[in-house]
């Protein structure tokens, strides 16, 4: 094997193609994107050389800073709940449910197999104030309340945003960290029980630092999958009310190709990258300082 | 051994170069398997419409099966469609791949359609129908709606329809409520504020989509400041912020704001406000002739074709534009690829035009804009208004968008349904369309 591996033939043989597939469908096209970035026009009317100005409207543009501040909040807000409530969980199927988790542990993942629109449009359904008055707004009619317009008013459609899309994902991130979990060698857990640490100190000395690695990667994870939302807001609220829902995404999505101006809608994409980057970045050096204190 | 080995490396590196050539050649093919849908001498006659229009694709499938059924032997029909909200971006996509099909609803921008016909992607069909022959098959009216739509004087889309848009209203509602059919915006509040009273919903409009509430803005700028007050904002002479522009957004606001579009006008989209008016539970709906379609319905009007009357937007008190100019537009009309303009094509152009107008509004009730060979008889009454009111209308104004840019239209119709429900001030609505319209 090591014989295989250190003939550079056999090398490119094995990742050639890989490479290559990757470099068509992956890089040309980013590297093409970061191209756009410096250009004005679309394919229709064709491209001219705009230097940094789609830089400077960014920062200029009130719309972008609003898709900042909404992909922002929404990335955090669910970030900690997702990972929070799939911790939550997982905990609760190492250390009460133990060997009978397996059906409560299928019966949380479901959502995560359905498909998102699927989902979405279960959920425009639930809160939907009209035409028909959705379940919810049935349970408030009932209990003597007025017909709520859901999806009319920013504050209300992101927390429906919020409920869905962590009802969709903490059965991911719960099975994710239960493995991390199951890791941790009983012994270590019966010699702390032992040393007499139980319940809140058993976990913050014991099972939190030994899952951390997992945590941290969920972390990750999460907040970049939440940075890059899209298919879930589109298909639950398309952005709405207005622009209230807005993601960074769908406002990149928005501005190349129902305004026609891609050299625009590439600058917001690498402004979006480079927010992923930051993100990661500062949650790896946040944890390696804790490690190195732990 | 070895040689063996070596002979089998270089097999399977041949081998994986080619499939991973093979899979990337399959990644670059998309553009070119949508090839087909482009049109050309290929032997069919593509057409591409929004999912919520059935009445195009209806009307082409009968001309298929009767007048045109020669051009149809020659070039079977191929329809397909896709969701009206998405239409201006899936536009652009095709067109950027030279996708279009052979006939399409137009770009619902005009500026969009302005980037296409400079692009040279759409047909000319003022030389086209000159070639044809039947140049005077489009009726002058909707010729120069259209013209005037799309810049450059000549004709680059079909009038499919023609409309005049107005206040529908349920003529039962307002008799039982004792409301004369308002002809000033004052009337028209003041009876709103009294059905209201009388626990009737006095507006049916579609939040969610949002035109149909900007269309009371672009009106009210209209009947208030004049029908040249839009082409000024276009010009650059005057800003939707200036105070006289921002009182038409604040009197829709005002209306949402006193629950008039009923309680959740956000979540309204187009088939459930039509839904409203015609199941009789709201009693005016702002919108175009094209909904003939739907009142002529039997088993979606169930007030009963005779019971919906028309009245043009009211007038407002002391303002420069008068009640006789109609909101007219010609629906979202057809157009045509230039590359798929072949001779199978406009064998199908020539058949549309001669014919499309008589199909349309025997098996429809839509009025389109092509001149008519017979005079159709035995018209529903909002049909029969309808002829008349474009027969006499001294002149006509288009909409609240139809001069602004693509990002200007999408943030004019997606804070449409917060003007609505009140949440939006009218200053902050035409802050954010301004905004829109500046960026270009």
């Amino acid at each position: 094997m090591h014989k295989v591996l250190g003939d550079k033939r056999a090398i490119l043989v094995l990742l050639g193609p890989a490479l290559l597939v990757y470099t068509l469908v992956m890089l040309v096209p980013i590297i093409w994107s970061l191209f756009y970035t410096v250009q004005d026009g679309n394919p229709i009317t064709g491209f001219t050389f705009a230097g940094f100005d789609n830089f400077a409207k960014f920062f200029q543009d009130p719309a972008a800073w609003d898709a900042v501040l909404f992909t922002l909040r929404y990335a955090l807000v669910l970030t900690v709940l997702q990972v929070g409530v799939g911790y939550l969980l997982s905990l609760m199927y190492v250390f009460w449910l133990r060997r009978g988790s397996g059906l409560i542990r299928t019966i949380v993942f479901f959502p995560v197999v359905l498909p998102t629109v699927a989902v979405a449009l279960l959920f425009q359904r639930l809160f939907e104030a009209a035409p028909t008055t959705g379940p919810v707004n049935t349970l408030i009619q009932f209990l003597g309340g007025g017909n709520v317009d859901w999806f009319g008013t920013p504050m209300a459609s992101f927390w429906i945003i919020i409920l869905m899309d962590l009802w969709r994902s903490m059965g991911f991130y719960a099975v994710l960290l239960y493995a991390g979990l199951v890791d941790i060698p009983d012994e270590l857990i019966e010699s702390a029980r032992i040393d007499g640490a139980s319940g809140w100190k058993l976990i913050r000395t014991i099972v939190l630092p030994l899952s951390l690695p997992v945590l941290l990667s969920s972390l990750i994870f999460s907040i970049n999958g939440t940075l890059k939302v899209f298919d879930t807001i589109v298909a639950l609220t398309n952005g709405g009310p207005g622009n209230a829902s807005t993601p960074l995404t769908l406002y990149m999505f928005r501005t190349s190709f129902a305004y026609g101006d891609y050299g625009y809608g590439s600058t917001i994409a690498l402004m979006l990258t480079i927010l992923c980057l930051l993100f990661t970045v500062f949650i790896f050096r946040s944890t390696r300082n804790d490690l190195t204190k732990g | 051994m070895t040689t063996a080995m070596r002979r089998h490396a270089r097999l399977l590196s041949t081998a994986a170069l080619l499939g991973a050539g093979a899979l990337a050649f399959t990644a670059c093919a998309g553009g070119a398997t949508n090839a087909p849908t482009s049109g050309g001498g290929d032997g069919e006659f593509t057409y591409l419409g929004q999912t919520e229009n059935t009445t195009i694709i209806a009307t082409l499938e009968t001309l298929a099966s009767d007048q045109c059924a020669d051009a149809a032997e020659a070039a079977p029909l191929k329809a397909d469609d896709i969701a009206g909200t998405q239409w201006d971006q899936q536009l652009q996509l095709l067109a950027s791949q030279n996708g279009l099909s052979d006939m399409q609803m137009a770009a619902g921008t005009p500026s969009l359609m302005q980037q296409f016909i400079d692009a040279g992607q759409v047909l000319n069909l003022s030389e086209t129908l000159d070639e044809l022959g039947v140049a005077d098959q489009v009726l002058p009216a909707a010729d120069s709606t259209i013209k005037a739509l799309y810049g450059d004087g000549d004709l680059y889309a079909l009038p499919t329809e023609f409309n005049i848009e107005g206040f529908w209203y349920n003529k039962q509602l307002l008799a039982d409520n004792g409301i004369e059919v308002p002809t000033t915006w004052d009337a028209l509040v003041d009876s709103a504020a009294t059905l209201q009273g009388a626990g009737v919903q006095p507006f049916a409009a579609a939040g969610k989509d949002g035109w149909p509430v900007t269309r009371l803005v672009g009106d009210y700028i209209f009947r208030d400041l004049g029908p040249d007050a839009l082409q000024k904002v276009a010009d650059g002479e005057a800003k939707l912020t200036d105070p006289a522009y921002v009182a038409a957004a604040d009197a829709v606001s005002e209306l949402g704001k006193a629950g008039y579009f009923g309680d959740a006008v956000g979540s309204v989209d187009y088939n459930a406000a039509m839904n409203l008016f015609l199941t009789g539970k709201a009693a005016y709906f702002y919108m175009g002739s094209w909904a003939l379609a739907n009142f002529n319905d039997e088993a979606q009007n169930q007030i009963g074709v005779d019971n919906v009357g028309f009245a043009p937007f009211p007038a407002v008190e002391g303002g420069a534009g008068s009640i006789d100019q109609i909101p007219a537009n010609v629906g979202i009309p057809v157009m045509f690829s230039a590359q798929g303009a072949d001779d199978d094509t406009k064998a199908w152009v020539k058949c549309i035009v001669e014919n499309y107008g008589d199909t349309v509004l025997a098996d429809s009730g839509v009025v389109s804009g092509f001149a008519l060979d017979e005079t159709p008889t035995g018209l529903s009454a909002p049909t029969q208004v309808v002829q008349d009111t474009i027969q006499n209308a001294p002149s006509s104004v288009l909409w609240f968008e139809a001069k602004f840019t693509s990002k200007g239209t999408s943030i004019s119709q997606t804070n449409g349904g917060a003007l609505a429900n009140g949440s939006l001030s009218g200053a902050d609505f035409m802050k954010l369309v301004q905004a829109a319209n500046d960026e270009g």
